[in-house]
């Protein structure tokens, strides 16, 4: 700090914000790291190692890896569309993407469960197909879907309208065709979009609670997902068991929040993203 | 040839193509709208329809119902505490991180983004554990008289929580392309700090700020999970919105809790696209 300070008044405010963020985000989570505190370690492994929660985590990871994954491209496909081409409706399809964002979770909840039910519109049909999707795993895949898609749209999209068209011209030039263009010129000049892409929808739905619940038909060891072990467990008092979880998640989205710093060094976050 | 380089690759299809859109683009075109039909408005529609298909006089007895009133005032009132404190906070944030130099500034940055990647059950946990009766600080409050968790200043709190980057980041955003030169200036020219900031900084700010709110505004609405844990869920107490929803949910009052649900989605996606329209 070898430069003076220009604008007076930094002791105070960055007092004032160190103050506050210590108050909300450190001391709240440092209150559930210690809330271990004097949990032995068999006790410890007992809550996180314990048949019924490592299926929630396998659930957990494996949904969210899977939802994430149908979403990089669907979205990747979407994003292409909404950057490629003028056509009448863009406007509104490019609204539509945000939808997802801006529902409350447990509005989004409830509707998905109505609708992919075995008695609403689209469960009824997919059931009668012989496909069970509400109170299935699968369920639990559709909304994590839902929830994560607007968050791979706009991470790509802002890069795919980037690319030089310089790249893609000359390898048509070349006489590659469009698909191959595609896969061997676009698709890695996107990859760092597309990671953060995958790595921000991670960590979205790894977390998610509120529009999974009422789809999940939460059965222990099947259909329950990591953060409904940790409110079963309060609910039935066991304060060290639900921490035991919750820490094992929390420092999962610590890693995860640290990845899509690092992959974002480069790559200016599209603002609607988060 | 460089004027070609730098053609970036919306402008790819000419003119002409344009006009006339190939058959395999208007196939792509119209499958990409086919999916977000399925996966976007077919929800949308599901709540009108399970809202509605009882008629109106059904969809306004929710509303006087007096756990769902009380639910509801809750949630504005929470929410409006909630923002004004995220609000102010994401002020002092980025105008301390845009505007000063000092060490750690990117561990800060992360410290405030946290929230975002946290699941909503863990911070309502941490947030229960904090101020629950069985830790100190939680004892001490509620032996004044102020309970937080189990009580409403829970929902504040974990509003807070769940909310507390959006104006800053908001404001970041912006803020670290202007840097600090007219400001700066300002000083230079005998104003101080707050002058500064009041004269020079917010004009330019005002509309990320306002952005910030919006999207903070919704969210903290709309919050579940978080809430969910530190409520106790004590009906016509504790219960927010959100929570409400879930309620008649479970007692198969569907046409009550998709209308309330319509209602809380209408806000929500109103407020979102307030700000969206404002960026465009």
């Amino acid at each position: 700090m070898s430069a003076r300070e220009t604008i007076p008044g930094r002791p105070l405010l960055l007092g004032t914000t160190l103050a506050l963020v210590t108050a909300v985000v450190v001391i709240p989570l440092a209150a559930l790291v210690f809330s271990l505190h004097g949990v032995s370690a068999a006790a410890f492994a007992n809550a996180v190692l314990a048949p019924r929660a490592l299926a929630a985590f396998r659930l957990t990871f494996g949904a969210a890896l899977a939802a994430s994954s149908v979403d990089l491209v669907a979205g990747l496909f979407v994003a292409w569309i909404l950057v490629r081409y003028r056509f009448p409706g863009r406007a509104a399809l490019d609204a539509l993407v945000d939808i997802p964002f801006a529902l409350p979770p447990s509005v989004t909840g409830i509707t998905l469960a109505m609708l992919y039910g075995v008695h609403g519109a689209f469960g009824g049909w997919l059931e009668a197909h012989g496909l069970h999707v509400a109170y299935t795993q699968l369920g639990i895949g559709v909304a994590l879907t839902f929830v994560a898609f607007p968050f791979v749209v706009r991470t790509v999209q802002e890069p795919l309208s980037q690319l030089p068209a310089a790249y893609t011209e000359a390898a048509a030039s070349l006489g590659a065709s469009e698909w191959t263009t595609f896969l061997r010129v676009t698709l890695p000049l996107l990859a760092p979009a597309l990671l953060t892409a995958l790595t921000l929808a991670l960590a979205r739905t790894l977390g998610e609670y509120g529009s999974v619940i009422f789809i999940a038909g939460n059965i222990p060891s099947h259909t329950e997902i990591a953060p409904l072990l940790i409110v079963t467990r309060l609910e039935e008092y066991d304060y060290a068991g639900a921490a035991a979880i919750a820490v094992v998640l929390l420092g999962v989205s610590f890693a995860m929040l640290l990845a899509i710093n690092g992959f974002q060094r480069r790559m200016t976050l599209a603002r609607t993203a988060l | 040839m460089i004027a070609a380089a730098r053609r970036p690759l919306v402008n790819d299809a000419s003119a002409a193509q344009r006009r006339t859109l190939s058959w395999r683009a208007g196939a792509a075109i119209g499958l990409a709208a086919l999916l977000l039909a399925v996966f976007i408005v077919a929800p949308l529609g599901e709540i009108v329809y399970e809202a509605a298909r009882a008629g109106l006089g059904r969809m306004l007895a929710t509303f006087a119902d007096r756990e769902t009133q009380a639910a509801i005032a809750l949630t504005i009132g929470a929410a409006l505490i909630a923002v004004a404190f995220n609000a102010a906070f994401g002020l002092i944030a980025a105008w301390t991180l845009t505007k000063y130099r000092f060490p750690g500034k990117a561990a800060l940055q992360a410290l405030i983004d946290l929230p975002l990647t946290v699941s909503p059950v863990v911070a309502g946990l941490a947030l229960l554990l904090t101020f629950g009766t069985r830790s100190p600080l939680g004892a001490w409050f509620a032996h004044h008289g102020f309970p937080i968790a189990f009580a409403r200043p829970g929902i504040v709190v974990a509003t807070i929580f769940v909310t507390f980057p959006y104006v800053a980041r908001e404001l970041i955003a912006l803020m670290s392309e202007q840097g600090r030169e007219l400001e700066e200036a300002a000083i230079s020219l005998g104003a101080t700090t707050w002058q500064a900031f009041r004269r020079v900084t917010f004009p330019e700010i005002r509309g990320a700020f306002l952005n910030g709110v919006l999207l903070c505004n919704a969210r903290a609405m709309g919050e579940f999970g978080a809430v969910a844990v530190i409520s106790g869920r004590i009906r016509g107490m504790t219960d927010t919105v959100s929570l409400q929803i879930s309620n008649l949910y479970d007692g198969a009052d569907i046409v009550a809790a998709f209308t309330l649900a319509g209602t809380l989605a209408a806000v929500a996606i109103g407020l979102t696209f307030a700000r969206r329209a404002r960026r465009h």
